[in-house]
């Protein structure tokens, strides 16, 4: 499917802000299942290529606005071809061993509540069909309600209030995928319309280690693995590690945010801007 | 007293002088006690104003009380120096290529020599360090070693401090007070100079500048600020290496090159000295409501635009817990047998050690794995009753958090008391700089517990310093 991706995102502030510096987790990593075709990223109408890679593997940028701030809009154009790989995930750049992602993090700290809910799923040998088991129950659980949770939200205290949105949900599934003894972490993505009932946006969801598979992603939210309509853009044990920005500014006072998505099934397209997603992908499509 | 006859004074005071001393011996004895007195005050009076001060936490009342210094030196032969020093080189040595190591192919973990668990489960791992090559792979650029002495030749690390160790301002301090009150000693004992500590650690920071460094480095040192309680260290360490002293806010990261705001405008810098812990130093890492360091700082270290020292995740090296394994790591990436020898050390996170603990409470020192500075201690032979009782409850509760060591019979230097002299358990504190080379000033800190019989030398616990002699010859 080929897909071109419209992500506008602006921050406004109260009052001119001295200084605002960004962290921008918006490549997509390199991986099976899509190949960039263009990708560029503009901070306030200026390219912006991405300067290095974290622990993780995600390429990652800062920019520094200075001086009277009002606003940072940063818009990302992307256009990639992706395929339905069932949720398995290859060719990733892996630069930590895999038990890692075993430990929990604070926003996804295991209490009694959470290891109560893993503790339903039904000890199967079938590790993937045990995942999906999981993957409803979280759903179940865990009522889909913008608003009432936010970035610093806990999977615990989703799970008490009943409710969140993807975010939430991917913390709650890799939080009990681990009771199980699964190493589980966050990716943080694109959804384009066309899963039931979803919205294009900014999406994220959980990849959960299976022997024999691999990493493979559950989409709790939507209650299905990720497929084509998924664009797979960085990951971390939890929302901190993986977020597609993370700043700070000073002064300025309150900052607000405004968000559009718009992503379109589109015949293909010339190449434009660096793409990083695209290093050593051929060989594996 | 038969406990004490079992202690090594390292003077031998008062009756079997051991020779490094009898310059010293023979020096107290011939100083009139009203001499000493006088000089007592005016070293006190020197300190206040050099003006070190150490706020100190957990007490009331005035803030910058003085450290107290006391005028008895503490003496190494050179022999007994060399041997130190050559252990204290391979330990740091061994120290680098572990957490090297734990943030590339994780050689020792694969091969099962330290519990895999214990390094990625540990909050000092840092995974934003992994495969991130540093300049000669070194980690902790400034390293402090807290050693005790148990007898002739017997000397056991403590811990290992890998991240932002202090003190060293007292070491050089010490000296020039010593050196101003009683010149004609200088002249008499051949001492090994401190006073080029600065010259060290300005050659060590400069010959660790980034990949993209060009011409000659530009070092900073980065201090959270004048409320922190070693600030006066920080000013004192930028004047004595000539650099400039900055806060966070006087950083700026732009591009993935870190720049210091000055009057003439923006100042590319290299290398910095930071003496802020990891979780502090970049909001968009670490905590995000951090205003001590500055956001991008990690990421210009990624991008090989600039060096911190010491570096992002050293931590991982001096977990009370790894350093149970720190014998380990001198075999494993050295290929030598450690000179250096760790104190006995109970994991309490294993069931029989921590049996063993709750049987021999009141002999042992049981250790907060993550705690420092004498904090989330208790010293067993010297606690109350009701001490122990709740202690033992957080040792319950949460085994993994602690390990226990037997009580050593620290070492005594005579020290002033107010009953005049008498010996008091003292530790070192070296400070091992490493860069393309590793340089080592002679001696190091002697902390000493000025309570009689105490075991604790942090100053936040009462302890004071002393001048600490390697002789030439």
């Amino acid at each position: 499917m080929h897909l071109s991706i419209q992500h506008r995102t602006v921050y406004r502030y109260a009052e001119p802000a001295l200084r605002v510096t960004q962290a921008l987790r918006l490549w997509p990593a390199a991986c099976t299942g899509q190949r960039v075709i263009g990708w560029q990223v503009d901070v306030d109408g200026k390219a912006l290529p991405y300067a290095t890679t974290d622990g993780f593997g995600n390429p990652v940028a800062t920019h520094t606005a200075d001086g009277a701030v009002d606003q940072v809009r940063i818009d990302v154009q992307g256009h990639v071809e992706t395929e339905d790989l069932h949720g398995v995930v290859g060719g990733t750049l892996e630069r930590l061993p895999v038990r890692f992602f075993l430990f929990e993090t604070p926003l996804t700290h295991v209490d009694e509540s959470i290891r109560e809910l893993a503790g339903q799923v039904p000890s199967i040998n079938d590790a993937i069909e045990r995942m999906h088991r999981l993957c409803n129950h979280v759903r179940d659980r865990l009522d889909y309600v913008a608003g009432e949770t936010d970035s610093a939200t806990t999977a615990a205290e989703a799970l008490a209030n009943g409710s969140g949105v993807c975010q939430d949900h991917a913390h709650l599934m890799a939080a009990s995928a681990r009771v199980l003894g699964f190493p589980a972490r966050y990716v943080s993505g694109y959804l384009c319309a066309g899963v039931e009932g979803a919205e294009a946006a900014s999406h994220a969801w959980a990849e959960i280690h299976i022997a024999d598979f691999g990493w493979v992603g559950f989409d709790a939210a939507n209650r299905i693995c990720p497929n084509e309509h998924y664009v797979r853009i960085a990951c971390g044990r939890d929302y901190h590690d993986a977020a597609p920005v993370r700043g700070v500014h000073r002064g300025g006072r309150s900052e607000t945010l405004e968000v559009s998505v718009s992503i379109s099934e589109t015949p293909a397209m010339p190449t434009r801007g660096g793409s990083p997603g695209n290093r050593g992908q051929s060989a594996q499509q | 007293m038969s406990e004490r006859a079992a202690i090594f004074d390292e003077m031998g005071w008062p009756d079997h002088i051991r020779p490094p001393y009898a310059l010293v011996d023979a020096w107290l004895k011939s100083l009139p006690a009203e001499q000493l007195a006088l000089k007592r005050r005016e070293a006190e009076v020197l300190f206040r104003r050099i003006g070190i001060t150490f706020a100190v936490y957990t007490e009331g009342g005035d803030p910058e009380r003085l450290i107290p210094f006391d005028l008895i030196p503490r003496v190494m032969a050179q022999a007994e120096w060399q041997s130190l020093r050559k252990g204290l080189e391979q330990r740091v040595r061994a120290l680098n290529a572990f957490i090297h190591d734990v943030y590339h192919d994780r050689e020792i973990l694969k091969a099962d020599r330290i519990p895999e668990r214990l390094v990625l489960n540990n909050p000092q791992f840092r995974p934003e360090m992994v495969d991130l090559d540093l300049p000669h792979n070194v980690y902790t650029h400034i390293a402090g070693i807290d050693m005790v002495r148990t007898g002739p030749d017997e000397y056991y690390v403590l811990e290992d401090n890998c991240r932002t160790p202090s003190g060293v301002s007292y070491m050089v301090e010490n000296r020039e007070v010593m050196m101003r009150l009683f010149p004609e000693l200088f002249r008499r004992a051949g001492v090994a100079p401190v006073a080029h500590y600065g010259d060290e650690l300005l050659e060590t920071l400069r010959s660790v500048a980034p990949p993209n460094c060009q011409g000659e480095p530009t070092v900073v040192l980065l201090t959270p600020g004048i409320h922190n309680s070693a600030y006066y260290e920080h000013a004192f360490l930028a004047d004595e290496m000539g650099i400039d002293l900055v806060e966070g806010a006087d950083l700026l990261v732009k591009n993935e090159i870190c720049y210091m705001r000055s009057t003439s405008g923006l100042t590319r810098v290299d290398v910095i000295y930071r003496r802020i812990d990891d979780d502090y130093i970049d909001p968009l890492v670490f905590r995000p409501e951090s205003m001590l360091g500055a956001p991008g700082l990690h990421f210009a270290t990624r991008a090989g635009n600039l060096t911190l020292a010491n570096a992002i995740g050293a931590g991982i090296a001096d977990d009370k817990a790894v350093y149970i394994h720190v014998p380990e790591m001198v075999r494993f990436y050295l290929g030598e047998e450690p000179l250096l020898q760790n104190v006995p050390t109970h994991d309490c996170s294993k069931p029989e050690d921590l049996a063993y603990t709750l049987a021999h409470i009141d002999q042992l020192v049981v250790k907060a794995v993550h705690g420092s500075g004498g904090y989330g201690m208790l010293v067993g032979p010297h606690a109350s009753k009701a001490e122990i009782e709740t202690f033992v409850a957080q040792l319950r509760a949460r085994p993994h958090d602690y390990v226990a060591q037997p009580t050593l019979a620290l070492s005594t230097v005579p020290t002033f008391v107010e009953s005049g002299i008498a010996p008091r358990h003292v530790d070192l504190r070296p400070f091992v700089l490493s860069g393309e080379q590793i340089r080592i000033v002679p001696g190091g800190l002697t902390r000493v517990a000025l309570r009689d019989g105490s075991l604790v030398v942090n100053s936040s616990q009462g302890g004071g310093t002393k001048d600490t002699w390697v002789l030439e010859r």
